[in-house]
């Protein structure tokens, strides 16, 4: 319902069918992966399906019961119509000298006419026999007059027979009334015949309510046989997203760093988000959709041809007319939504495009050539929603048209096995419920497929993802010593981002104990390169760095990274109290400590300023504090982690001065008594390291201190005068 | 939606023009919705005139009816379809046009009412959410009443002689109702804190992500698995039970209309008393699904309306924005010609709205030829200062001048050609070099190449592989900081504006390629206005006159030496920045 991913304008406007979805590369191999990664669940899944199957049996099962009922009431409601017309042939009551005389009569082998003729034209032997009547004759001349037709033809035999009768069979049968019976199906007749002339026929509710029960029982068993099976299925799906988020997020701390050059955060987070998204509620409908399309196709057919195979024939014919129309549908509308979404994108790029760039397209006066330029593009994407929705919208007629020729068609064949008495009505009627069933579940299918299909590619993405491969440690591990010094050695470095692009090229450089190294450069020469190799980010392409004489490819990087403290410019705190996010450099350090290192960084002082002091909680966004105040927050973290040796970048600017000051002073604490790397930008700092590194597009060109560089007179130099000159 | 509220804006205007279309929508749908009501009846005069009587004319004729019927019935459906698209489409074109002229037309501070995410996603998503909900609403639910009004009556006819039938169908009704109302009662506002749950996941992901570096450099791996699982299993266990919740709908109703058929036939086993009525009661059992499931479908509308409302007054929101800056009718000095460029700031404050003013008692003259820098610590009031020059936004006190006559009685398009300013937050355009850098100016491609010389450019556009035809991604993103700000400065000096204004604009730059820069703007530029705001010291001691901010007052004005003479504010930065050798203390 509403479990539709977070916030995504480039997104497709949803709703309307999955039309045009992706594919998987190899839809096979993920499956097996997919089913591999559902092993834990796959009894449960297996448990649902049988549900599911179980569930729509008994559904099944119900028109064909149900028609019973009809019948039972169908034969109850003829029964009372037969009797209801029969009634019109009443016989009149016969007095015993009447009824003497009609015996008589009855021998003669005359019929009932007899009675209502003018005595002139009767035999002299008739008219004896009947003026025994005496004074009854003229009454019953009129009653007999009075008499359908068909009545009157009758042998005065029969008449007399029909007064014996005990069902409407024999009645009908002695007064010849067989148009009577005939107006209704055959297979009717022999269970109307049967029924007594003495009570009111009444419908038989006995019988009938036994089948309602035996349905209702039915319905409540299917009923309750879908919905733990929906339950069980939700409780995979989630179980199934919730591994899978967790797979991923573990993912992201042991995959190398490089491999987050190759992909957007974009794509990264959209594993998260939209593919375990698109597999949670694949599993959770889709799959059960599946099972039961398929049962409810195979189970309608069994009970069709249970009926009458002639129908199930007709009803099969219409199939594949309604499968070419809604494929040719399917095929012409996906060319439309691929327009549709292209046209989305355009218009949601630029609309983020001309938005974000606000203050721009006002201070260039170009708010008229973006209103143009966004109008096109808004009318493309009206063309094609348009197309698409007229598109999507035709499905529905087109299968219902057909559906509806299926169903008279199983009418007329119907009606007339019907009539001929192969079949019931009630037979029938089960059968027209059945190919009502028929054709949802093959629609059903269709869009399966496809929702299968970009299910896929999403496990796809998500299995190419866990599958990578992970940072590994070094074979030959050497324990690293508790005591480190803090020396660093690089030793003929030589690295590149891509190896086919070496940007330090021989890089070698003895740092002692205590050092303190400023890295100087222009934005972009790669000043955090170093950085990076240092702590292990990124490994070597040649030569090798050295801690204490130590090749730190040999030591496992939770060591190493234990003794390299680090201080971004960019500051990363996370939702949580001040406290946590100090302890974040020593996760067991106590209270004390926190504060102890938060004294140390000048972050005490406005700390306890704040509501909470150290409690006082820090946003997702971490924007409720200034960012001089989180760099002082970073520098207590790193100072709780003690570490050996230090990397610190120091910030550009963007803060007011008085905090500046505060920040200088705590790195400068910080420093003391640890091989440091600055990032400098403060020619203060510069200018007191025992070491710069200068760099340039990348590579390392100039290293020295301040005096030997300005000596050199190079790039350094170039850059120091800059600031100076008039 | 086509109500009319208090506010100034409906959205019914957007569908005023597609009244025609809507009517005839409406009027298909109408026709569609009484062909399909009729469908039963048929279905059950071809059981009980023809199949139960044996007789095959009658099964033909309502067959041939039926089939006659459904044709229509579907041509209906396709002229509905076409018509509503076609609406649907229109409108969201029409509002999603009235929206970005809009917002076009914001001033700074309009525009900073909403965050920009949220001005995107009303200009996108909640019109396209608005677009599927007219669709749904021209081609579903307009046709409910008719079909559930219909199967009443239908049903009620039906009926006759088996008068308890009728109560089946609004016991089922109220059931349904109540049923659909209680599980969103209970799953409603679980999805709302699914969706809270879903950002949290998202964030401590998107967290991890940014802080790669430091959660390894600390090794708090753990730290981080730890938390992303919390916020994963506070998700899971609200989908768990929002979605169990749900699962529950479909089986319910689906026991309900099956207990409504068994209820129909019980209760014709009673009443029924001659074939015709066991036919009406077969065609009974189709009305009654017909009207349970219009009340489906209803209830459809209350799942769907809250959002599509939502989006609606979001959209209102951003249409009945009044715009706070726009043009003077009465006294527009409208030169189109280039001014001299001589700015004033005559005791300027500004307030956003609070009590107390962020700028105030602002005095200075910038004159052409010179450079004026502006210097202060973040949240001084800088930008809102220089802000006010190209009416980004407007004094709430005194008077800004250029050459002598206020900015506000320019014509604004005359007053911002007058201007070249590189915001703080510069943007690039997706697009080429070139088309960036003569935005908004059509320069010729002889001043583009001089402007991308004089904002020292020159070196990194040439490197790449197309010179200045390369491509610029969405942003600027394929560009480092540093060649973003020079491809902005290049872009305001190509429309060779009498009047400069660089906020903050050589932070990312180092010091040498700073140096370079000022020093050509100065030779380039000699006649202009320029107006330098900076938080280097470096960047501006060379300049002609420097302001120096503290808290929204000028506390300081003069030049480099004087004011580390006589200037303490001053004084503090440039020591924080520089040694006192190198300031010559």
């Amino acid at each position: 319902m509403n479990n539709n991913a977070p916030r995504r304008p480039m997104g497709p406007p949803g709703g309307h069918g999955n039309f045009g979805g992706q594919k998987a590369k190899n839809f096979s191999k993920t499956m097996g992966k997919t089913i591999k990664y559902l092993r834990r669940d796959l009894v449960v899944i297996i448990v649902a399906f049988m549900l599911a199957i179980g569930g729509v049996i008994a559904t099944l099962l119900v028109p064909d019961i149900l028609g019973g009922a009809t019948d039972t009431l169908m034969t109850g409601a003829m029964q009372k119509t037969i009797y209801k017309e029969i009634k019109k042939y009443d016989l009149p009551q016969l007095p015993a000298e009447t009824k003497a005389v009609f015996e008589e009569l009855a021998e003669l082998d005359v019929d009932m006419r007899v009675l209502a003729m003018e005595d002139e034209d009767r035999t002299p032997e008739q008219n004896e026999i009947i003026n025994k009547l005496g004074v009854a004759k003229p009454i019953v001349k009129n009653v007999v007059q009075q008499m359908p037709e068909s009545m009157k033809s009758n042998k005065v035999s029969n008449f007399l027979k029909a007064y014996s009768a005990t069902t409407i069979g024999e009645y009908v049968e002695c007064l010849n009334l067989n148009e009577v019976l005939n107006k209704i199906p055959s297979n009717y007749r022999d269970a109307v015949a049967k029924t007594s002339l003495d009570v009111t026929p009444s419908i038989d509710t006995d019988a009938i309510v036994d089948i309602l029960i035996k349905i209702l029982i039915l319905v409540a068993l299917s009923a309750v046989l879908s919905y733990i099976q929906g339950f069980l299925l939700a409780g995979v799906a989630q179980r199934v997203s919730y591994r899978f988020r967790r797979d991923i997020n573990a993912k992201f701390d042991k995959l190398p760093l490089s491999y987050f050059d190759k992909m957007t955060r974009g794509e990264i987070m959209s594993l998260v988000t939209n593919d375990v998204d698109t597999i949670s509620t694949s599993l959770n409908q889709s799959l059960s959709q599946l099972v039961t399309s398929i049962t409810t196709i195979v189970g309608v057919f069994i009970m069709m041809i249970k009926i009458s195979w002639k129908l199930t024939l007709i009803a099969i014919a219409i199939l594949p007319l309604t499968m070419i129309a809604t494929m040719l549908v399917v095929r012409k509308s996906q060319k439309y939504f691929a327009g549709q979404q292209k046209s989305l994108a355009n218009v949601n790029g630029f609309i983020e495009e001309n938005f974000a760039g606000h203050n721009v397209v006002k201070l260039f006066n170009n708010e008229q050539a973006s209103v143009e330029q966004f109008s096109q593009y808004n009318e493309e994407l009206r063309d094609s929603a348009q197309q698409s929705q007229f598109f999507a919208g035709l499905m529905h007629p087109l299968t219902m048209l057909m559906g509806d020729i299926g169903y008279v068609c199983v009418c007329v064949v119907g009606g007339t096995l019907a009539i001929n008495g192969s079949i019931t009505v009630g037979n029938v009627q089960a059968f027209l419920q059945y190919v009502k069933q028929f054709n949802q579940p093959i629609n059903q299918l269709s869009s399966i497929t496809n929702t299968l299909q970009s299910t896929m590619a999403a496990a796809e993405r998500v299995f190419e993802f866990l599958e990578e491969e992970d940072e590994k440690e070094s074979e030959n591990v050497v324990e690293c010593p508790s005591d480190i010094k803090g020396s660093v050695t690089f030793d003929h470095v030589r690295f590149g981002y891509n190896p086919d692009k070496i940007i330090i090229n021989d890089f070698c450089c003895d740092v002692l104990p205590s050092q303190r190294i400023a890295l100087v450069g222009p934005t972009g020469a790669g000043k955090t390169t170093i950085v990076k190799l240092l702590m292990r980010f990124y490994d070597l392409n040649g030569g090798s760095i050295k801690l204490d004489g130590i090749d730190i490819t040999k030591l496992r990087r939770r060591d190493l990274r234990q003794n390299v403290g680090m201080v971004l410019q960019d500051t990363w705190l996370f939702g949580g109290t001040i406290m946590d996010n100090i302890r974040y450099g020593r996760l067991d350090a106590t209270d004390e400590e926190v504060v102890e290192a938060a004294k140390i960084a000048y972050a005490d002082h406005f700390i306890n300023t704040l509501p909470g002091g150290y409690n006082f909680v820090i946003n997702a966004d971490a924007d409720n504090i200034s960012q001089g105040q989180k760099q002082l927050l970073t520098i207590a973290r790193a100072i709780l982690a003690n570490p050996k040796i230090l990397i610190l970048d120091e910030a550009t600017s963007s803060v007011d001065t008085r905090t500046e000051q505060l920040i200088q002073n705590a790195m400068e604490r910080l420093m003391q008594g640890r091989t440091s790397f600055v990032i400098a930008h403060r020619l203060s700092t510069i200018k007191n390291a025992d070491k710069i590194l200068v760099l340039k597009e990348g590579d390392i060109i100039e290293q020295g201190t301040h005096q030997e560089l300005l000596e050199q007179n190079g790039f350094y130099a170039e850059l120091y005068n800059a600031q100076f000159e008039q | 939606m086509q109500k009319k509220d208090n506010e100034k804006v409906g959205l019914g205007k957007f569908y005023k023009p597609y009244w025609l279309l809507i009517f005839m929508s409406i009027t298909f749908l109408g026709l569609q919705a009484t062909c399909n009501l009729q469908l039963p009846e048929f279905m059950a005069n071809i059981v009980s005139q023809g199949i139960a009587v044996s007789n095959m004319d009658k099964v033909l004729y309502w067959g041939g009816l039926m089939i006659g019927l459904t044709l229509f019935s579907s041509i209906c459906a396709i002229l509905v379809g076409y018509f509503s698209s076609k609406v649907a489409s229109s409108v969201a074109r029409d509002i999603r046009k009235a929206c970005f002229e809009k917002v076009m037309a914001f001033s700074a501070e309009d525009y900073n009412k909403f965050d920009q995410a949220s001005l995107v996603t009303r200009s996108t998503n909640d019109i396209t959410q608005l677009q599927m909900f007219t669709l749904v609403l021209l081609r579903m639910i307009m046709m409910t009443p008719i079909m559930g009004i219909g199967g009443v009556i239908k049903a009620v006819k039906l009926s006759s002689g088996m008068g308890s039938l009728a109560w089946v169908i609004f016991v089922a009704v109220a059931v349904i109702m109540t049923t659909i109302a209680i599980l969103l009662m209970i799953a409603q506002p679980k999805f709302m804190k699914m969706q809270k749950a879903i950002d949290g996941v998202n964030q401590v992901s998107s967290d991890e992500l940014t802080g790669m570096m430091v959660i390894r450099a600390f090794n708090t791996q753990d730290v981080e698995q730890k938390r992303f699982d919390d916020a994963n299993k506070h998700l899971t266990g609200l989908s768990l039970f929002a979605n169990r919740t749900m699962v529950s709908l479909m089986p319910m109703m689906m026991l309900v209309m099956n207990a409504v058929s068994i209820a129909i036939v019980w209760i014709a086993s009673f009443e029924a008393e001659d074939i015709n009525q066991v036919a009406n009661m077969m065609a009974f059992i189709q009305y009654a699904m017909f009207i349970i499931t219009s009340f489906m479908l209803i209830s459809m509308v209350f799942v769907m309306m809250p959002r599509a409302v939502v989006s609606s007054k979001r959209i209102k929101e951003i249409l009945n924005t009044d715009i706070s800056i726009v043009n003077s009718e009465e006294h527009q000095t409208a030169t189109g010609e280039k001014v001299v460029g001589d700015v004033e700031f005559r005791n300027v404050a500004y307030s956003y709205g609070g009590d107390a003013n962020a700028v105030e008692g602002i005095s200075f003259k910038a004159l052409h030829g010179q450079t004026t820098a502006i210097i202060g610590s973040t949240g001084s009031g800088k930008s809102t200062i220089i802000n006010m020059i190209p009416r980004l936004t407007d004094a709430t006190q005194g008077e800004v001048l250029i050459d002598g006559i206020n900015v506000k009685d320019y014509n604004l398009h005359d007053l911002r050609e007058n201007i070249g300013f590189v915001p703080q937050k510069n943007y690039l355009f997706s697009g080429s070099i070139a088309s960036n850098v003569g935005y908004g100016s059509n320069a010729d491609i002889q001043t583009i190449n001089q402007s991308i010389d004089i904002a020292q450019a020159r070196h990194f556009v040439d490197n790449k592989s197309n010179g200045i035809d390369s491509e610029i991604a969405q942003g600027g993103g394929n560009v480092s900081g540093g060649q973003k700000q020079r491809l902005a400065i290049a872009r305001a000096i190509s429309k060779q504006a009498p009047i400069y204004v660089f906020d903050d604009s050589f932070s990312a730059l180092d010091f040498k390629t700073d140096k370079a820069l000022r020093k050509a703007l100065r030779e380039e530029l000699d006649q202009a206005t320029i107006i330098i705001v900076a938080q280097r010291v470096g960047t501006i001691k060379n300049a002609d006159q420097i302001i120096v901010l503290d808290d929204g007052k000028i506390v300081g004005l003069g030049k480099h030496e004087e004011l580390l003479q006589n200037c303490d504010v001053y004084r503090e930065i440039a020591t924080s920045q520089l040694s006192k050798e190198e300031l010559g203390l």
